[in-house]
């Protein structure tokens, strides 16, 4: 019976360590970025990401995303038309989304797509194409950069000043920088959204009528 | 006692799975060890939570009781006893098929598949098929040998 209690606690021990490894490396990797090496520019910092919504809106919500994390396009598709026209559209919100690349095979890709897109002023378009057909090339193992260069010609994107865009990664840096502002202000998932500065918890999931309510009570509180 | 013995290890192996698990889903852990990221995508999916509670969480639970269990029917007091056994296959019955509905939910509905996920498959099925021969056994043992009648 001693030898069975010694083996148990052999196999806590060791997964403890293992757990233990397994976590340690998170604060340094996500501090160190963890993805390939990218020079971080003053002006990739300095980009503040993609909004939608009148500059005068009494309400932000910024957005830390990842296009193939499927709780952000099941939010997108779902979700955002109702948000976008009820709030955005109404002038009481202006959206900002921010990247927050979480890892998958193609979240960097889809994330340089969009900024490839955002350059040419068809950020948005882009955006609610990958999130559409997020089902198609999120779970397929292939490249998807031919799939994304057919959806950038759907959203009106001019391809060769897309290609040269996408060849170059030219906005690797800014990836690098939102995801490394995303750990600062305490992201550890996505979608994670802010409301005014302050990090705003969905406990039923970050929806539309969610939305309307928490921006009601900031105007409510104002007025 | 060898079958109990059998049933708490793998308990154990199937909590610490669910411990690593239910760490990433609460943002302890960044990235899961899996190889071709499928775990990260199975694991944010919205088949990650049930009633706003991660799943690893409930295998957490689940575990944990079935270590209890196992553990409890080791002690002297116990040992002669048949309900630790029960009890325990009863969990992992429960477990198996919830299993199940989560390995239909990869395959058939994600269509991918977390390592991690399937470790957890394996324990519990093995789980399952201890703890129902152990209780099997006790049957057979307690019907062929009757406890002895006395007087006239």
């Amino acid at each position: 019976m001693k030898r069975f209690y010694a083996l148990l606690g052999l196999v806590a021990v060791v997964a403890a360590v293992l757990i233990w490894k397994a976590s340690r490396p998170q604060t340094a990797a996500l501090a160190a970025g963890d993805s390939p090496p990218v020079t971080v520019t003053a002006a990739d910092s300095a980009f503040r990401g993609f909004t939608l919504g009148s500059d005068s809106a009494p309400v932000e919500v910024v957005e830390y995303a990842d296009f193939q994390c499927p709780h952000c396009a099941e939010f997108a598709v779902v979700q955002f038309p109702t948000i976008r026209d009820q709030l955005i559209n109404a002038g009481r919100v202006r959206w900002r989304f921010r990247d927050f690349p979480l890892g998958f095979a193609w979240s960097r890709l889809s994330a340089l797509a969009s900024q490839c897109a955002g350059e040419q002023g068809k950020f948005w378009e882009m955006s609610d194409a990958l999130y559409q057909r997020q089902s198609d090339w999120g779970r397929n193992p292939k490249n998807p950069t031919g799939m994304f260069h057919d959806l950038a010609r759907a959203a009106g994107v001019d391809l060769g000043k897309y290609d040269g865009c996408m060849d170059a990664q030219r906005y690797a840096g800014r990836l690098e920088a939102s995801r490394q502002e995303g750990i600062a202000r305490g992201v550890n998932g996505t979608p994670t959204f802010f409301v005014n500065g302050r990090l705003r918890e969905f406990p039923r999931g970050p929806t539309s009528d969610a939305f309307l309510a928490v921006v009601d009570s900031i105007l409510r509180t104002r007025s | 006692m060898r079958h109990r013995q059998a049933i708490a290890l793998l308990a154990l192996v199937g909590f610490c799975i669910a411990l690593y698990l239910w760490m990433y889903k609460i943002g302890i852990i960044g990235r899961l060890q899996c190889g071709t990221g499928t775990c990260e995508y199975v694991q944010t999916s919205r088949y990650g939570t049930l009633f706003g509670v991660p799943v690893a969480f409930y295998g957490m639970v689940g575990y944990a009781v079935i270590f209890a269990v196992a553990l409890a029917g080791l002690q002297p007091a116990f040992a002669d006893r048949r309900w630790p056994t029960t009890v325990a296959a009863a969990c992992a019955v429960g477990g198996l098929l919830f299993t199940l509905y989560l390995t239909y939910i990869e395959l058939f509905v994600l269509h991918a598949i977390c390592r991690w996920c399937v470790g957890s498959a394996i324990v519990i099925t093995l789980i399952a098929v201890v703890a129902i021969g152990g209780a099997l056994r006790r049957e057979r043992r307690a019907v062929s040998s009757p406890v002895p009648r006395t007087g006239p």
